[in-house]
């Protein structure tokens, strides 16, 4: 699989994917998409960067554990739904807040603070399992 | 946005607009919380020396929340906190009901104690592979099964909790733990399957899968829709978790493999989960089909019950003794389920929470016991009665209250259920618990007479024991203590004292919890209350 090609075309490969799940988990609010379908987006971005140029770099270029990246989403996802606690409604409630930003209006939402979260969890526990994979296939 | 400054939208068509007191997160905070203590937990993955002081921290908060959800629970009946704030049945709603509270409250206990345990018994590899996050992890799918109201969200939380006790398995990742872990994985996955599809088929006729919503409409559906079809499939699945005679051989396999603390806190936990979820949907959902499936479930209880303690008499291994045993007390609960009144149903529920407490304590006190002795065979230890006394009283409490002779807290329930099973003259149920109760004495005598009453082999000091190799046979970890130690670790003795006396309170002063469990048992018989909870004004039949 190290043929030179493959290796020229991965860094990029793994970058363009990697924006690209970064925009599919942003537009998964009103559209198609969503963290989950972003995070696995983003896992096949690393797992292909590890196949081309070894586990190792995508390991030191992650610089966390993907296990401690699925854990910090897990965190994120929960804590998006005690915003709720203050706000006095049920766990889990969407929360609204508008951002006035150089003139635009931005909505912001606990949904998507839960949404990235569920984009972390999935990007770690896969990532984590393709990196220990590919680590045993090199022997 | 600007549309819908125009048109105002009634947003209580579809919301719960009351706004929701601090008083009730506490209805979500178990899972809530041990969710985020797992995060944390597994974000320090690195630094094991962290983890025992925060998930011992944790599972005080979850005791506490769980402490004060069972005072509210007393005070005003069932709680019901719908998330989103979406209106029922379209919102997963958590509903708390008394049954529900007392297993959340015993199982946070029973964690808590392993979380204690664990200190001395899991070593720093296990800690790396994550004993701490996972026992968080599966507290949180524990509770989520005890406090949802829902019954996909109960099947979430099964996963939830398996997956944990997957990765609880497989600490260290050594040969006869994955080798027990695959039994244990593959008919868990079946059962998990089967609980799947009967969900799917649930959602079909009913369209809802809020428990509440089910208890209102079954009666209208019942003579057109294949609920006995139903209630058949979620019989086996769930006896599937709860080790039910004929699909009860993943439990022996499997739970003598993995440290101490895992298997005591599955011993104690998992299968009550199981038995957890059979009184759920038989008893509270699918009532009238449970009748007719009445002498089904008997005569599995009676033949889990006695081939349990039978297996328990045949064992070597104490860690498989005490598994037998669990899987006997799974049929002395299904023998309630079985008899479905109120004395049979408020003697399981009393009956799960004495076993929580006890068939954890047993494996601490099994695991110890076999630390000291040098080895968990019986052929090989002994002298443990001269050397420690007060493990060998402590474990000996354990038994009788296994077994439930007096004045330990296994005899209540055995009572309320020979009881009720007598009262529709159900004489060879009775009997066979009966019996039950008496092949266990034996069961556990004879385990007490060999490793803890005779004599230490000749020429050796008690606990040093020469016929046994240095290291612990069918360990390969360190153990609790080196063989040879003079004295169980504090910590380990500790746990083992505090949840035998539990034993022993509820023993003696029993009146509390079984006012409790009956209760308990007459608001699962008569579920208004619970439908009021989730449906306000709605009055059911």
């Amino acid at each position: 699989m190290r043929t030179v090609i493959f290796r020229t075309v991965a860094p990029y490969l793994t970058s363009l994917m990697v924006l690209f799940s970064i925009f599919v988990l942003l537009r998964g609010h009103n559209e198609p998409g969503g963290g989950f379908i972003g995070g696995l987006i983003a896992a096949s971005a690393f797992a292909i960067y590890g196949i081309a140029c070894g586990v190792a770099p995508v390991r030191r270029a992650l610089y966390f554990h993907p296990m401690a990246l699925s854990a910090f989403g897990l965190l994120m996802s929960t804590l998006a739904g005690m915003i709720s606690l203050p706000l006095s409604v049920p766990f889990m409630t969407g929360n609204w807040m508008k951002l006035h930003l150089f003139g635009n209006e931005i909505d912001l939402s606990s949904v998507l603070l839960f949404d990235i979260g569920v984009y972390f969890v999935v990007l770690g526990a896969i990532t984590s399992i393709a990196l220990a994979l590919e680590e045993r296939d090199r022997g | 946005m600007a549309t819908a400054a125009q048109t105002p939208v009634d947003f209580s068509a579809a919301f719960n607009m009351a706004p929701t007191p601090l008083a009730d997160w506490l209805i979500v905070m178990p899972v809530a919380w041990c969710l985020l203590a797992g995060a944390v937990l597994l974000m320090l993955r690195k630094r094991t020396a962290l983890h025992p002081g925060i998930a011992i921290f944790a599972l005080i908060g979850l005791c506490l929340f769980d402490a004060a959800l069972l005072v509210r629970v007393l005070a005003e009946g069932p709680l019901t906190m719908v998330m989103g704030r979406w209106l029922p049945p379209f919102g997963i709603a958590f509903t708390v009901d008394l049954m529900g509270a007392l297993f959340a409250l015993t199982a946070a206990l029973v964690a808590l104690a392993a979380g204690v345990f664990g200190r001395a018994d899991v070593d720093t590899t296990g800690r790396r592979y994550g004993f701490y996050p996972f026992l968080m992890l599966l507290m949180a799918g524990v509770s989520g099964a005890f406090l949802t109201g829902d019954v996909f969200n109960l099947y979430v939380w099964f996963e939830v909790l398996l997956i944990a006790s997957f990765g609880l398995l497989v600490l260290g990742s050594e040969r006869a733990q994955i080798d027990g872990a695959t039994k244990y994985a593959f008919l868990n996955l079946v059962g998990t399957t089967l609980f799947l599809i009967a969900t799917g088929y649930l959602y079909g006729l009913f369209g809802s899968l809020n428990m509440a919503d089910i208890i209102v409409k079954a009666p209208q559906l019942r003579d057109t829709a294949p609920l006995m079809t139903l209630t058949t499939l979620y019989l086996l699945a769930f006896a599937m978790k709860a080790a039910a005679f004929p699909v009860n051989f993943w439990l022996p396999a499997s739970y003598h493999t993995p440290k101490l603390a895992v298997s005591a806190l599955f011993g104690g936990l998992l299968t009550k989960v199981g038995i957890y979820a059979l009184i759920r949907v038989l008893v509270m959902l699918f009532p009238v089909e449970r009748d007719h499936l009445a002498w089904v479930i008997a005569v599995i209880a009676a033949l889990t019950m006695v081939l349990g303690v039978v297996g328990a008499l045949a064992q070597n291994d104490t860690r498989r003794a005490v598994g037998y045993l669990v899987i006997s007390g799974i049929g002395v609960m299904m023998a309630g389920i079985a008899l479905g009144s109120p004395g049979g149903l408020s003697g399981t529920i009393f009956y799960a929470l004495h076993s929580m407490v006890v068939m954890t304590a047993l494996y601490f006190a099994a695991g110890i016991g076999g630390t000291l002795a040098g080895s968990f065979l019986l052929s090989r230890s002994g002298g443990l009665y001269a050397g420690h006394a007060v493990l060998a009283f402590t474990t000996l409490a354990l038994f009788f209250s296994v077994a439930g002779l007096p004045p330990f807290s296994g005899l209540w329930p055995k009572v309320l259920l020979v009881k009720a099973a007598l009262d529709v003259g159900a004489w060879w149920l009775a009997a066979s618990i009966l019996v039950t109760g008496f092949l266990t004495t034996i069961a556990t005598g004879r385990i007490w007479l060999l490793a803890y009453w005779r004599p230490a082999p000749v020429g050796a000091e008690p606990g040093t024991n020469p016929r046994a190799p240095t290291a612990v046979e069918g360990r390969h970890e360190p153990p609790v203590a080196a063989p040879g130690d003079a004295a169980p670790p504090f910590a380990a003795m500790a746990v083992l004292l505090a949840l035998t006396s539990l034993s022993v309170v509820f023993g003696l002063w029993p009146e509390p919890l079984l006012a409790a469990a009956q209760e308990a048992a007459a608001a699962l018989l008569d579920p208004s209350a619970y439908v009021l909870s989730v449906f306000p004004g709605e009055v059911p039949q």
